[in-house]
């Protein structure tokens, strides 16, 4: 790896950290949740950016992260790490199931596919409402959300487990697209025949690419239903599967960086654009659509074309 | 009830569904199979369809029946322009890019939902029907104009098939599906067929959108579902294959409503869900797809 | 009015013209006025606004409700003698959104109190940030989670009834009324399931039967396939549905059945708020009787603060804007933001609020409530409030359709719509 690579990310996650110090408290509360929220689009982009894999359906592995997290920590004592874990274990297991036959399919039946599982999560969580309570969804008491005797619900706290935890994401994800590993699934989006020619075999390798962002994603779930402290079907439902591949093309997909630029990106236009008129969407629209005009690949991608080809 | 008429009832619900998704999906499948583009923004062109339609029903005076006709005529052409415009000033500016067009038409769909909100408000508004008559049956009552919506779709269905199969027009789209540099090779206007396609896509779900805005409502957030039920619709059929989309839809739109008259609804639909995902994994191309894409 | 504007330094000029408060200030007289006396600093209310979304309806009638209510307030002289401003962000009916509605009020607005929601998961997402941000948080829902416990000691809903009461209130009627063998439709998500629950248990406390429970999957846009479900021998069909689609509820329902026997019907009129009830295709519900928090149209016995109310809200004798009587109000529910404002006022007044610093006296100054009179305040009528559920208890009021016309034909008692507390939030700690 080399030294620019390796402190340009270091740059990245310290320049985070600074945040912590230097941001008013608004925008430091935005920044734990647009960190998490980053951390589920880091996962998406191992799928779709390196692998090639278009999934409608990651809102499956985000909601099962979430739902295990909150379920555990709602009805049972169990510490708070533990839930936390049950967050990527959940989603990395029902990325692995899904992905066993889904991987059978490509393009766009594979969207389709990706897509119907998690409307059927989606209206599972609806129709056990009973545990779930549906689209009200479940609050989780502050007593229940403790890691290591820290209390979640405080801001810095929070900041700081939200830090951690995408710290560890992207170190991992830049792990992953240095390695043989990276290499195999970025030559299957390009070309998986020549790859399959080479010896390599893709199901395997998209299937392991699809746990690892699985297991992200899930991550990201629980740690949202830990650090925010709320459960509900909405953020299981076909929005929050759009919402990462919005975020990972708008930061520029198959980069390390983009995806937490693409978060950003997208969070304050929103909140931007709700101060400067009533017609918000309006401005959040056009925004997307100059933004894509004038950087096809995302704002990340766009910079590596013409700027700096060694950004990973 | 007995089953018999129970069974009647679920048909007659099933076709209903299966005549509007059929138009609906046709829309998105030549967009699709045609361009290979995903337009995420297809339910708001179904959706401003029906907006559309109320205003018409408006500020039209005379008999329902007139204005009805006219918004029939009027709502899928204005739309039609609204998206070729759209083709024009973003997607051909991106070169089609699969992508980019995701984002693009993102964007778009927030522009079109912000500009109904904002010019139509956000209450669910009744369109009045242009024929008001129940069919008496022995067991129910039924909705005449629904028997006429399925009749309608049915004709301009027909009518979309003669001109893509007969038509100068359709052999150039179907040129363009085949080979994009081929067909420009011909000197076949590329850019004008895929500014056309778009807006014909457009229009058909508008069309659709105003048939069924008397059975439903005109709100500015009723384009989220005929996206969905579309794209699956369009994959199920098989990509590129106008006959597989009009099947599926009918499979479909049977389905949901035999199934959800039967059993508990929100069970079967999990189970209608999960169903369509494993058709797919056994047939990736789709029913009628010709290979594996 | 226009949006107010939230930036990091505030400014205070967009906010002061919408609200039309008395007074021209200068515009290059900011740092002056930021020298006035402490006690002239208005009080800043955020509101969270369901603007966008599926909520939209309802928020823009929420909107004007608070400003009239505003004027009103601000026209008595403020709160302690401060001038009132309220500062609307929208939260696109989105919980994650709502949670960071609640954030930036408080912390880049630097807004006293949060109040408004209406849209029960909005509340749910968004309770948790308001007690870790310790800002008194009012909700506008009629949900039952505040009075079930499953929030924090900041959330009060002051201003309405919630949903299990007002349903429990319902079953003496309707069985006493309409019939004792009940079918019941309602939408398959929390909202209908709370209907299920509660209305099941308080009609079998009557004596009568829910016989079916028939629950529609979210999205539905057609209907008439689950009809047939409904059991020959119901005599009551109970239907409560949310959504832009309960038109087409109403209007299969009447298809369905024609000119035929037919139930009697007994809705909620969630289902036909900002609906017309004189709209094409419902004359199928003529004759038949809905819950009314706030009867819509004017009734022959209305006294003068109902008329004040009307009047300052903007709302015509048949429940639709003064302005376009095609655009009809969701009167049943958006009362309870006027309420919750003048109980706000009462409620720092008593904290003799000076800043932030005295939220917590906002919030116990609230929960020693326990009485509302009818009055210019509370228009809807008298309420009890419990201090300890943080819930407020009033009257319901149950109309009839006639000549295309709701009419209140029955008006609960108090304790019709009582149960036993589910919860003390004065033993939790702040």
């Amino acid at each position: 790896m080399t030294a620019r690579i390796l402190w340009t990310h270091v740059g990245a996650l310290a320049a985070l950290l600074a945040a912590h110090v230097l941001l008013p408290a608004y925008h430091h509360g935005n920044l734990a949740r647009i960190m998490v929220l980053a951390i589920y689009a880091t996962g998406y982009n191992i799928a779709f950016g390196y692998t090639g894999l278009l999934s409608l359906g990651h809102a499956l592995f985000f909601g099962a992260g979430l739902y295990a997290a909150g379920l555990t920590a709602y009805y049972t004592g169990l510490p708070g790490w533990l839930a936390l874990l049950a967050g990527p274990v959940a989603g990395g297991a029902v990325a692995l199931a899904l992905g066993s036959f889904a991987l059978r399919t490509a393009g766009v039946a594979f969207m389709i596919v990706t897509l119907m599982f998690a409307q059927a999560f989606h209206l599972a969580i609806l129709y056990l409402g009973r545990w779930t309570r549906g689209d009200e969804g479940l609050v989780i008491a502050r007593a229940s959300r403790q890691l290591f005797g820290l209390d979640l619900a405080d801001g810095s706290v929070r900041f700081l487990v939200a830090w951690a935890l995408f710290a560890l994401t992207m170190v991992a994800a830049l792990i992953i697209a240095r390695s043989g590993l990276g290499r195999v699934m970025v030559a299957m989006r390009e070309n998986e025949e020549r790859s399959r020619m080479l010896g390599y075999d893709p199901y395997m390798t998209k299937l392991i690419a699809l746990g690892l962002s699985g297991a992200m994603s899930g991550l990201a779930g629980g740690a949202y239903a830990l650090l925010f402290g709320y459960v509900g079907a909405s953020l299981a439902s076909v929005q929050y599967s759009i919402l990462p591949l919005l975020y990972v093309l708008l930061g520029g997909a198959g980069t390390v960086l983009g995806p937490l630029i693409g978060t950003v990106a997208m969070f304050y236009l929103i909140d931007l654009a709700s101060n400067v008129t009533d017609a918000h969407q309006l401005v959040t629209g056009a925004a997307l659509v100059l933004l894509i005009l004038f950087a096809p690949r995302g704002i990340l991608g766009s910079i590596r074309d013409r700027f700096a080809r060694w950004i990973p | 009830m007995d089953f018999g008429p129970f069974l009647l009832l679920a048909v007659m619900e099933g076709l209903v569904s299966a005549a509007v998704l059929a138009l609906t999906a046709s829309g998105l499948s030549l967009v699709f199979g045609i361009m290979r583009v995903v337009n995420v923004a297809h339910g708001e062109f179904f959706m401003l369809g029906a907006v559309l339609a109320w205003f018409v029903s408006q500020f039209v005076p005379g008999p329902a029946a007139l204005s009805f006709a006219l918004a029939l005529i009027l709502c899928p052409l204005v739309v039609g322009l609204l998206a070729a415009i759209a083709d024009w000033a973003v997607l051909k500016r991106l070169n089609y890019e699969p992508e980019a067009t995701i984002v693009a038409t993102i964007g778009i769909l927030y522009i079109l939902q912000q500009a109904a909100l904002s010019l139509f408000g956000p209450d669910a508004r009744p369109v009045p029907a242009p024929v008001d008559f129940r069919v008496q049956l022995p067991w129910f009552g039924y909705a005449g104009y629904k028997l006429v919506v399925v009749a309608a779709a049915a004709m301009i269905l027909t009518l979309l098939w003669v001109v893509l199969s007969r038509s100068r027009a359709g052999l150039i789209m179907r040129a363009t599906q085949e080979d994009r540099d081929m067909a420009r090779a011909f000197g076949i206007n590329v850019d004008r067929v895929y500014a056309g396609v778009f807006a014909l896509g457009a229009a058909l779900a508008a069309m659709a959108a105003v048939l069924v805005v008397p059975i439903t409502q005109a709100h500015y957030l009723m384009g989220g579902d005929p996206l969905l039920l579309s794209f699956i619709t369009v994959i199920i059929g098989g990509l590129g294959s106008l006959r597989g989309t009009l099947i599926a839809a009918i499979v479909i739109g049977l389905t949901d409503g035999i199934v959800s008259t039967f059993f508990a609804p929100t069970l079967a639909r999990i189970v209608a869900t999960l169903a369509v995902a494993l058709i797919l994994v056994v047939r990736p191309q789709g029913l009628f797809g010709r290979t594996a894409p | 009015m226009k949006r107010d504007d939230l930036k990091v330094t505030p400014t205070r000029r967009d906010v002061l013209k919408g609200l039309g408060a008395t007074g021209a200030i200068a515009l290059g007289g900011l740092s002056a006025r930021y020298a006035q006396a402490q006690s002239a600093e208005p009080i800043r209310i955020g509101f969270q606004l369901h603007r966008t979304g599926i909520g939209a309806s309802y928020g823009r009638w929420y909107e004007r409700t608070a400003t009239a209510a505003l004027k009103v307030l601000n026209d008595q002289g403020g709160i302690n003698g401060r001038p009132v401003e309220i500062l609307f962000e929208d939260d696109g009916t989105d919980p994650r959104r709502g949670a960071e509605v609640v954030e930036k009020l408080v912390m880049q607005a630097r807004c006293d109190v949060v109040m408004g929601t209406l849209f029960s998961h909005v509340v749910m997402g968004s309770a948790p940030r308001a007690g870790e941000l310790r800002v008194p948080y009012l909700v506008c829902s009629e949900g039952h989670h505040v009075a079930s416990g499953a929030l924090n000691r900041w959330v009060l809903q002051p201003g309405i009834t919630d949903v299990k009461s007002q349903v429990q209130s319902m079953a003496p009627f309707v069985t006493q009324n309409l019939g004792r063998k009940v079918t019941m439709v309602f939408p398959d998500y929390a909202f209908g399931h709370d209907h299920r629950d509660f209305f099941t248990a308080a009609v079998a406390a009557q004596g009568g039967e829910v016989i079916k429970h028939i629950a529609i999957p979210p999205t539905e846009t057609s209907f008439t396939r689950y009809f047939p479900q409904i059991p020959r021998e119901t005599e009551v069909l109970y239907h409560v549905m949310v959504g832009p689609s309960v038109l087409t509820f109403v209007k299969e329902l009447g298809e369905f059945y024609g000119s035929g026997a037919r139930p009697q019907l007994f809705g909620f009129i969630d289902s036909l708020e900002a609906v017309a009830i004189d709209s094409p295709g419902l004359e199928f519900l003529e004759g038949s009787h809905f819950w009314e928090g706030h009867p819509r149209y004017r009734q022959d016995d209305a006294g003068e603060h109902e008329d004040l109310y009307r009047a300052a809200v903007g709302v015509d004798a048949n429940g639709a804007s003064v302005t376009d009587p095609r655009d009809v109000s969701t009167y049943s529910h958006m009362f309870s933001v006027w309420e919750t404002l003048f109980i706000l006022k009462r409620a720092m007044e008593a904290a003799e609020y000076r800043g932030p610093a005295d939220r917590q006296a906002v919030v116990e100054a609230m929960e020693a409530m326990t009485e509302f009179p009818e009055g210019l305040e509370h228009p809807q009528g008298p309420k009890l409030f419990n201090g300890r559920t943080h819930q407020a208890f009033g009257l319901q009021s149950i109309s009839q359709v006639r000549n295309g016309r709701l009419v209140r034909v029955h008006r609960t008692a108090m304790e019709d719509g009582f149960y036993p507390d589910e919860v003390d939030y004065t033993t939790m700690s702040f």
